[in-house]
């Protein structure tokens, strides 16, 4: 990740999905990001992993920005997700 | 002069006939978004996250890959509160098992109606084949969902609307009526070829369709759980752990969700905070969480059950806690029921 993405994560909001499943993860994202003003970044932890697919793909549809995802082995199984909004 | 592209809302469910008619409007030049709805019952999402077994299985959001393929965007959205209303109370009644295939087909066009019209769409577009499905897709059911939508003219079935009359974007010259298709019944063949025709190969076809409700397990689950809280209403918590580990109500006060596999006690871990739930101490064993509450003159059976489902199953004694909903533990040392103490009418 670039100096400059790392200067947004800092100032993230965070959403957390943990123990949500699919698609509900997508959809709190999806509902956070209209929220959103453009290049404004989010935070969102899951534990599913059906999000490791959803997640970007969403992201892609949508043409936002996946800056990095994070996975957290066992016993915490948490997969975090750095998005920032590019598309309206 | 400019042509104004027309805009559609396509229904997306994550299966073939939705992807397929897409596919043919986007080919006639239309600009296609597409909607799909979290009723809570979907088999899309849920067990297939939740279990190891099926760890190497890839877990996708079919609705999702569908838009990839499509390259449409995808809108979806939280419904579950609104479709309480659809399952308890449906106008046209239920199929063979509680699900309302006809009034949810008329919920969702007209919440979907409702979104075209907030976001400038034209029209709107389903999968729907005439004669495919017992309830909903039937030649004097689909005009129904027309009309109690309110959405009329401005639903188009592509895949069968040569066997329908004609709607407003053939009419106003959008679409090309010639280009649309005259599939009909149950049969899948013309799907298949078409998809092959298109390159859509690894497409999702649950069987029984997308939806828990037609699944007659499900259903006997979700009937006992009305009936032992006395109420039919339902959170998502309360689907989701209708599709998760042996359910068993030895008393109707309580029932025992019991862990089969490794994934399943993984996620259930996460319910430990708001459910009772009984752990296996002195031998490896199954999570099992508790959906009630169990007075204290049947806590000795529950965890007899209990221990019946660990490795202890063959001793005289397992040893076990169960902590109650309210926080207090209790520690159990108690011999295992036999197989055949665990009674056939226990099982949900």
């Amino acid at each position: 990740m670039s100096e400059k993405n790392l200067k947004k994560i800092e100032e993230l909001l965070e959403l957390d999905c943990s123990q949500m499943l699919c698609p509900m993860p997508v959809i709190k994202l999806q509902n956070q990001i209209k929220k959103m003003e453009i290049n404004q970044g989010v935070k969102i932890i899951c534990t599913d992993p059906g999000t490791l697919h959803d997640i970007p793909t969403w992201c892609r549809l949508h043409n936002h920005e996946i800056l990095e995802i994070k996975k957290i082995a066992e016993p915490d199984r948490k997969i975090i997700f750095y998005i920032q909004k590019i598309g309206a | 002069m400019t042509i104004k592209t027309r805009r559609a809302v396509a229904l997306i469910s994550g299966g073939l006939d939705s992807l397929l008619a897409t596919k043919v409007i986007l080919d006639q030049g239309i600009h296609v978004e597409g909607i799909n709805f979290y009723t809570g019952f979907c088999v899309e999402g849920h067990t297939q996250a939740i279990r190891k077994q099926e760890e190497k299985k890839q877990k996708r959001n079919n609705a999702l890959w569908v838009a990839e393929q499509l390259g449409i965007k995808l809108h979806i959205i939280d419904v579950i509160e609104e479709y309480k209303d659809v399952l308890l109370n449906p106008k046209h009644g239920y199929g063979s098992n509680l699900n309302p295939c006809l009034d949810c087909k008329v919920f969702m066009v007209k919440k979907a109606k409702q979104w075209m019209e907030e976001n400038n769409f034209d029209f709107m577009i389903t999968g729907e084949v005439m004669g495919q499905r017992p309830m909903s897709q039937r030649k004097d059911t689909m005009p129904v969902i027309s009309k109690e939508s309110e959405i009329f003219d401005r639903l188009v079935r592509p895949l069968c609307a040569q066997h329908l009359p004609e709607t407003l974007p053939e009419k106003e010259g959008w679409l090309d009526r010639n280009k649309l298709l005259n599939f009909h019944g149950r049969n899948r063949k013309p799907q298949i070829e078409l998809a092959k025709k298109y390159g859509f190969l690894d497409y999702a076809q649950p069987a029984g369709g997308c939806c828990f409700l037609t699944n007659e397990h499900y259903s006997a689950k979700l009937v006992d759980l009305w009936t032992a809280r006395g109420e039919r209403n339902y959170e998502l918590d309360d689907l989701v752990l209708l599709k998760i580990g042996r359910h068993i109500r030895p008393r109707p006060e309580f029932k025992l969700i019991i862990g089969r596999e490794e994934g399943e006690n993984n996620f259930m871990n996460g319910y430990k905070k708001a459910m009772g739930y009984f752990e296996i101490i002195s031998h490896m064993g199954p999570l099992v969480l508790v959906d009630g509450k169990i007075k204290p003159e049947d806590r000795e059976l529950a965890a007899r059950i209990v221990a019946r489902y660990s490795q202890g199953r063959e001793e005289s004694k397992v040893d076990l806690i169960y902590r109650d909903a309210l926080g207090i533990t209790h520690q159990l040392s108690v011999k295992p029921l036999a197989q055949d103490e665990i009674l056939e009418s226990w099982y949900v």
